[in-house]
């Protein structure tokens, strides 16, 4: 581990128990964050993205959620084996998350000002009018006057709520920000607002970032590495402009393929063939080869290990010279061009 | 089909107006709305949240009654139809919806679903008769055959989307209304669903008004795109010339918004500044105006008409000229 290390994740698995079955959500990941760094997490649903986020915010379900094996490591400390009552006090103060959706994240019948200050008091401001002081101060830096700070949240629109979350989120000045979504239920000029406040704020303050999104384009806008998470696994882990102008893994390369972009006409879509497949089943071999343009005999049985190509990390099997590699695509957007 | 064929429209609206009454005043949803769409074509119409693109899809089929306006579909006049006109003319009308989780009868097995229109409309001789016609429109929109039986909750979202398409084709119509049809599915379904909606369109010459807020797939399906904003088409263009050039400025600030892959090309530069107005009794003059950097005060005097500027493109903006 290097000596600004935020966050390390180690083998990390994630599992839902139920009585009908064991959803394995995330099956032994890694990831590395330096002090400073933002990094997106990339995947369809059901990747285990959010889970990730949970696990390292310690928010997974109680009744069905458990880390099964692995550890996240944020400031030298392991956070899998940290008490409720330490998470408490580092959740919203060193480490905060933003959810998807900006109209059930805040309390309906508190004034916005109150959340903010809420989060203040819980973590260490001793006055009343200092935590008040500083949430206006707070919703200045998110750009809604604190004459609002009185209002309640059905008084903002979308766009304003996702404001307001995000004062709350780095009223302690956190070291760490998981965002989940940040955008998604947003209109695409709000989003533009949102995304480049959230740039803005992060040159201002220095906070790392974990971004997790299914939108590329959302990604490319503020993270310097990305990790493409497919079925649980990290399939492709590197250095953001590499990985999206050169994809390594099948999964990354057929993500990137797939979708519609404004700036490469396609007559036709190269979609990925099939569906994820189902994570209450444990599979042999190789997780993507069932849906993989490349995929050998081999794929069914041997499970591909981490290769490190090109300062990126790859889980294929092509890159450990077990099978022969993909020889060309097309490395702008796919599809058949006009 | 090539540009400057000179094709039949199927579907013709000329001032559309829905206005909804509320406590507050009267909501206006579609205002002042016309538009052609020629046969075997697309139409995107794209525009953020309440800018009324969803009520202008849903009135022209009439399941929301126009306040006023024209809507002619097929060289007939859809407004004055009478109930059971109506049906017929709807057999040839259909919608496939965005949430294929909510749009679909849990109860109801994919067969039941799919066949239900061709009962109602009687297209069918005997249960052997419908049981050919299900699979048959299955098949057309790729579901697996043992599917026959299976319910909804059973099936991730890219094969209820299937569902409601194949359920859309039953009575063979020309014409459907896509409302977000695919913004509720991931990415990699996402791209199977369109390739089967552009193919089922060459194969049966269907004509598409596609209704969404995701502006890289109404580039890559759309043949026209008209832009809407609080209610009234502001920009209406070829689709790839949309894409070149903006004669609106709110098209022009919606297109720079879209975040790009493309890193090199400096994305979130010039933000558009505050958000949507209220569509409750709004002020005379441009909509835009408040939002716009090129406001003058002659824009807030009287809604500027949607003007030509050459081939094919239509803009509503009173500086179009200028800017």
């Amino acid at each position: 581990m290097s000596d600004n290390s935020l966050l390390s994740i180690n083998n990390l698995a994630t599992h839902y128990v139920t009585d009908e079955a064991v959803i394995h959500a995330v099956n032994g990941i890694n990831l590395e964050l330096k002090t400073g760094e933002s990094l997106g997490l990339v995947g369809e649903s059901g990747a285990g993205k959010s889970t990730t986020a949970y696990s390292i915010m310690g928010i997974l379900p109680k009744l069905t959620g458990r880390i099964v094996r692995g550890e996240i490591v944020f400031q030298g400390k392991d956070l899998t084996k940290t008490s409720e009552e330490q998470m408490r006090s580092i959740r919203g103060s060193q480490i905060s998350m933003i959810f998807q959706d900006p109209m059930t994240s805040l309390n309906p019948i508190l004034p916005v000002g109150d959340q903010i200050a809420e989060v203040l008091e819980v973590h260490g401001t001793r006055n009343r009018k200092e935590a008040v002081e500083k949430a206006g101060d707070m919703l200045e830096m998110v750009g809604i006057p604190s004459e609002r700070m009185h209002e309640y949240p059905h008084q903002f629109s979308g766009g304003m709520k996702q404001r307001v979350i995000i004062a709350i989120a780095l009223a302690c000045n956190p070291q760490l920000l998981i965002a989940d979504e940040p955008t998604t239920a947003l209109d695409v000029t709000i989003q533009a607002q949102v995304l480049k406040m959230i740039k803005d704020l992060r040159t201002r303050l220095g906070t790392s970032l974990i971004l997790i999104s299914h939108n590329l384009s959302v990604v490319a806008q503020l993270c310097q590495n990305v990790a493409i998470m497919y079925a649980g696994h990290i399939v492709e882990y590197g250095p953001l402009r590499d990985v999206f102008s050169n994809p390594f893994h099948p999964y990354t390369e057929g993500l990137l393929n797939c979708i519609p972009r404004i700036d490469v006409d396609k007559k036709r879509l190269s979609p990925i063939k099939g569906m994820m497949p189902d994570p209450s089943l444990i599979y042999e071999g190789c997780i993507f080869k069932p849906r993989c343009p490349y995929a050998e005999d081999i794929c069914t049985t041997m499970t591909p290990g981490i290769s490190e190509v090109e300062g990126r990390k790859v889980m294929c099997l092509m890159y450990q010279g077990l099978i022969p590699k993909k020889m060309s695509f097309d490395k702008v957007g796919g599809g058949t061009n006009d | 089909m090539t540009e400057g064929e000179n094709l039949q429209p199927i579907l013709s609206v000329k001032n559309l107006k829905k206005y909804f009454q509320t406590s507050r005043g009267s909501l206006h949803a579609v205002d002042n709305v016309s538009f052609d769409i020629e046969e075997g074509r697309t139409l995107g119409v794209v525009g953020e949240s309440g800018c009324g693109k969803t009520t202008t899809g849903r009135t022209i089929l009439r399941l929301i009654e126009p306040t006023s306006g024209t809507i002619r579909f097929d060289n007939i006049d859809i407004n004055n139809l009478q109930k059971n006109d109506l049906r017929l003319i709807r057999s040839k009308m259909q919608i496939i919806f965005q949430d294929p989780y909510s749009s679909l009868d849990p109860r109801k097995t994919v067969a039941a679903t799919i066949g239900e229109p061709l009962i109602i409309h009687k297209r069918i001789k005997d249960k052997r008769d419908l049981r050919e016609r299900v699979l048959a429109l299955m098949q057309m929109v790729e579901l697996e055959e043992r599917l026959y039986s299976a319910y909804p909750h059973e099936l991730d979202g890219g094969r209820r989307q299937r569902i409601g398409i194949a359920r859309a084709l039953a009575l063979e119509p020309k014409f459907i209304v896509c409302d977000e049809p695919v913004s509720s599915l991931d990415v990699s379904v996402q791209a199977q669903i369109l390739n089967l909606m552009q193919d089922l369109q060459d194969r049966l010459k269907l004509t598409y008004m596609f209704v969404t807020h995701d502006m890289a797939v109404v580039k890559h399906i759309s043949d026209e795109i008209a832009v809407m904003y609080l209610g009234q088409i502001i920009e209406r263009a070829p689709a790839k010339e949309l894409f070149e050039h903006q004669y609106h400025p709110y098209s022009r600030a919606l297109i720079a918004a879209i975040p790009q892959m493309d890193l090199n090309l400096g994305n979130l530069t010039g933000t558009l500044k505050g958000e949507i107005g209220s569509p409750i009794e709004p002020k005379p003059g441009c909509r835009f105006a408040p939002r716009c950097d090129y406001f003058q005060e002659a824009c807030s005097r009287a809604d500027p008409p949607l003007q030509t500027m050459g081939t094919g493109r239509y803009v509503a903006c009173w500086r179009a000229n200028e800017i």
